[in-house]
């Protein structure tokens, strides 16, 4: 029963390489980077993390570190906060009017919720890539400057824009055309300028929320890619609702989950592969084997 | 860029502060015009109220400006203008509503196409243009002939009310077609449903369910007509008299105010003050219909 | 039949009958249809006599002359160039001073201002102010520009009095046209560290200016073709040289076309009507301008 039920996701995962359970152990995807055994070093810490729309608490004391140059997925059911909790560690719902947080989150050592901290200087060393490609309406080029314009870079912004693109893989496709509209690309495409621009501020944080969501198959494969490829220079964090896309991509899972209180809280964390082939926690287990959620 | 010249903590700049201000002082105007309006009726009011009874101005039947023996009742300048708004509502408001169900359930694409650039246009025309068409088309060709010279002059009542009902007929079409296709769909195919025809769906479903934009339309039209200045400048003539008689020629206040303007009258003098007067009366009167309209749509906003 | 025979028995209980009487109905609808028919039929009637009207009278009229020359008390003589240079100043003020005011308003309601009792008040009071009639600001800048600020009669007066009288105009189609940027938008130039003014500036604003060009043209069109409120800043003289906006006296279009279409003799109703088609004209090419300002600013936009 356990052994076949959690089969699902790694008989999925078999598709896209050599033996699933092996290489989930031993390789997480992208290769040389520092595997999970090795004792990682953490960029942020979230510390009894709480978060509340006016009166309703949407996720309730979450402690989780999040290793450096990896990928830590978030995965649970719907609604259960995983978004709430990606938007709260670039502060970005600061902006919805309701919303506080409470708890810590260090980055590098400074607690983000601080009074101090400015949360435009937050969002300036943790980017964010979203569930629908969102450029700006503007030409591919004024994307990807966009960024190092707002934070006042000063170098060559041609070469920076092009080092973002090659970086995201989408130099090869646009350089012919820098002056169109950052719209008229397809959404894989599209996802990948926001990649682009996102890292054209060269943040140490990159949040992803659901990035591939909206795209097809074969562009979803090809933002694995580069997420692998990525991490060699950025911690990644990522939230998805793709069982298979966590249990390929990332090396740490977090799976969250409501509670009675429709509060999300944490029930798991741990390397991908002892998440997805070894859940400790009942709760994960049926998640993962596809029983809930 | 290190980590360690990007510090977290980072006071806002004050451009930004600056800014904000600056956005917010335009933002602003909107009251301090509102606050001048005020202002200055009220004010250059009080004066003409220190010569003139506000009691004869509001009761008076009688309005002799410029001519002696002087008169002020604002009455005849307020029942040239709700005559004119009245002639205007009773054309318009068929002509708009029957255009507003045309476009949002009759019309195809194609046709809609056609027919949303006629009101556009009409609705663009500078108004002095309707009152020279008034003046040169719908008095002599269109009245004078159909009730007889006897009966009809060159400027009348009438006249001013055609055009204005024209220049608001677009005014009722686009914000009741408006609320006419914010009906939902599933609410007509229910009707058809149960078997009604086309004009039953309108009558019986979308125009009970679109009832307070139609409502808020009318009223706004019913104020833009009183507001108009420039078509019945040129259309009812200046006579200022207490009449419902659509044949006869009046005035308006607006017709009042621009007449005065136009004039050679001295800036202090009684008649000038009068202006204020009246601008406060017509002030008002669009003030109230304003806030009905407003009412009107938040009161029965229809929730889909 | 009134009374029941009490021997017959008692009537099978039957289905409700349905009358549905398709043929009244459908006449009725039939009807209605070609009510609406008919009502668009005499809209499009009333504009083409307006047109054919203005075009008869005032084309054999319209000539280089006559745009280039000012006016005269023999209409043979008579041109609109004071008239038409008079209401080129004004619009250009409206437009300097509108576009600034109007988008900042609008991008404060909309993207600055919390939902509290003042924020909305401001809101309110615009559309209130659209309601308000176009003589009233007249009123208001004859007390306030020609007065108070001791502008005089002049067209820069004309030219602010406009501008407060198509503001709430402008900033109900910026709102509109802000309100319709996707909220993605300003997040995704949040995520890159952009500060409010940034994010506004690099990304909403690019996004929303085809709306808010249009608006302004097509308010700067409104500005041009309404004189009401100038009648009251002293635009209802006979004005025979070019106007300086600063200092003197000036007229514009629609008042010009007041003056001749007062006056009883046909020549003054024929070069009324040449003035008019100059306006109908100067509308067309704004409409047109609309059209391609926002075709030009919408290019890289698609959703």
């Amino acid at each position: 029963m356990n052994t076949q039920l959690s089969e699902a996701p790694v008989r999925e995962a078999a598709t896209n390489g050599p033996g699933p359970a092996i290489r989930l152990a031993t390789l997480p995807a992208g290769g040389a980077a520092p595997t999970v055994d090795a004792a990682p070093e953490y960029v942020v810490e979230l510390r009894d993390v709480s978060c509340y729309y006016g009166a309703f608490r949407a996720v309730r004391n979450v402690d989780i570190k999040v290793a450096k140059n990896a990928i830590t997925a978030l995965i649970g059911p719907s609604g259960c906060g995983k978004s709430t909790l990606l938007r709260t560690i670039n502060r970005m719902n600061d902006l919805v009017p309701s919303y506080r947080s409470e708890g810590q989150i260090m980055l590098d050592g400074q607690d983000l919720f601080a009074k101090e901290v400015d949360p435009v200087a937050v969002r300036r060393r943790v980017g964010m890539v979203f569930q629908k490609p969102n450029p700006f309406p503007k030409t591919i080029w004024e994307n990807v400057a966009f960024g190092p314009k707002v934070n006042g870079y000063k170098g060559n912004l041609n070469e920076l824009v092009e080092t973002s693109l090659r970086r995201a893989a989408l130099w090869d496709d646009v350089k012919d055309k820098l002056k169109q509209s950052g719209m008229s690309l397809s959404g894989g495409q599209q996802q990948r300028l926001c990649i682009a621009r996102t890292i054209a501020v060269n943040p140490e944080v990159i949040l992803m929320d659901e990035p591939c969501s909206a795209l097809d198959p074969r562009s979803t494969l090809q933002i694995e890619e580069l997420m692998a490829e990525l991490k060699r220079e950025y911690t990644i964090v990522i939230v998805t609702h793709n069982m298979q896309q966590a249990a390929r991509a990332s090396d740490t899972t977090v799976f969250m989950t409501m509670g009675e209180d429709r509060a999300g809280f944490v029930v798991e964390q741990g390397p991908t592969a002892q998440i997805f082939t070894n859940p400790r926690n009942q709760l994960t287990e049926d998640y993962v084997s596809g029983r809930f959620g | 860029m290190t980590t360690a010249a990007r510090p977290l903590t980072r006071h806002r700049p004050l451009s930004e502060r600056i800014i904000e201000v600056l956005l917010f002082l335009s933002a602003a105007v909107g009251v301090v015009t509102t606050l001048g309006i005020v202002a200055v009726l009220v004010f250059e009011t009080l004066d003409f109220f220190v010569v003139v009874s506000p009691i004869d101005f509001f009761t008076g039947t009688f309005w002799s400006a410029s001519i002696l023996p002087r008169a002020w009742g604002v009455l005849a300048l307020v029942s040239g203008t709700v005559l004119v708004a009245a002639i205007a509502l009773v054309i318009a408001v068929p002509l708009g509503l029957l255009a507003a169900v045309f476009l949002a359930d009759y019309a195809s694409p194609r046709v809609r196409t056609v027919v949303k650039p006629i009101l556009e246009t009409i609705a663009g025309i500078p108004t002095i243009v309707l009152g020279f068409f008034a003046v040169n088309f719908i008095s002599p060709q269109l009245l004078i002939p159909l009730l007889g010279r006897n009966n009809i002059g060159g400027f009348s009542a009438l006249a001013g009310g055609i055009v204005v009902g024209l220049l608001i007929t677009p005014l009722i079409a686009s914000i009741s077609e408006d609320s006419m296709r914010a009906v939902p769909r599933g609410m007509r195919e229910g009707a058809y449903a149960m078997g009604a025809t086309r004009f039953e769906v309108v009558r019986k479903v979308v125009f009970p369910a679109a009832i307070s934009g139609i409502m808020a339309s009318i009223i706004l039209a019913m104020s833009r007509a009183i507001g108009e200045t420039m078509a019945v400048l040129l259309a009812v003539g200046a006579k200022p008299q207490f009449t419902i008689d659509p044949t006869e020629s009046v005035q308006t206040m607006t017709a009042f105010i621009a007449a005065i303007s136009l004039g050679e009258t001295a800036q202090g003098s009684i008649e000038f003050k009068s202006l204020f007067a009246v601008g406060l009366t017509l002030f008002g009167m669009t003030l109230v219909l304003n806030l009905i309209s407003g009412w009107v749509v938040r009161k029965y906003r229809t929730a889909y | 039949m009134t009374v029941a025979n009490p021997t017959a028995p008692p009537a099978t209980p039957v289905a409700p009958r349905f009358e549905p009487a398709l043929m009244r109905r459908k006449l009725t609808g039939t009807i209605f249809y070609g009510a609406c028919l008919a009502a668009i039929g005499v809209l499009l009637l009333a504009l083409t006599f307006l047109l054919i009207d203005v075009f008869r009278r005032g084309l054999p009229w319209l000539d280089l002359g006559f745009l280039s020359g000012v006016p005269s008390r023999r209409p043979a003589n008579a041109g609109i160039l004071p008239a038409l240079v008079g209401s080129f100043q004004v619009g250009i003020f409206v437009a300097i001073f509108s576009f600034p005011l109007g988008v900042a308003a609008a991008i404060y309601l909309t993207e600055y201002a919390k939902d509290n009792w003042f924020n909305r008040l401001l809101q309110t009071n615009i559309s209130n102010l659209a309601g308000v009639p176009s003589i009233i600001y007249g009123i208001l800048g004859l007390a306030l520009f020609v007065r108070l600020l001791g502008l005089g009669p002049t067209s820069l007066a004309a030219g602010l009095t406009m501008t407060l009288l198509i503001l709430p105009v402008v900033i109900i189609a910026s709102i509109e046209a802000l309100k319709a940027v996707p909220d993605a938008q300003r997040e995704g130039a949040y995520a890159l560290g952009a500060t409010r003014w940034q994010m506004v500036r690099g990304s909403i604003f690019p996004a929303a200016a085809p709306g808010i060009m249009t608006g302004l043209i097509l308010a700067m069109a409104r500005a041009i073709g309404e004189a009401a409120p100038l009648l009251l800043i002293g635009a209802s003289v006979f004005v025979t040289f070019l106007p300086n906006p600063l200092e003197g006296s000036y007229t514009v279009l629609p008042i010009q076309v007041l003056q001749w279409a007062s006056r009883p003799q046909a020549d003054f109703q024929g070069i009324s009507a040449a003035a008019i088609i100059v306006i109908l004209a100067l509308m067309l090419v704004l409409n047109g301008l609309a059209l391609v300002v926002r075709a030009r600013l919408s290019r890289h936009i698609q959703w």
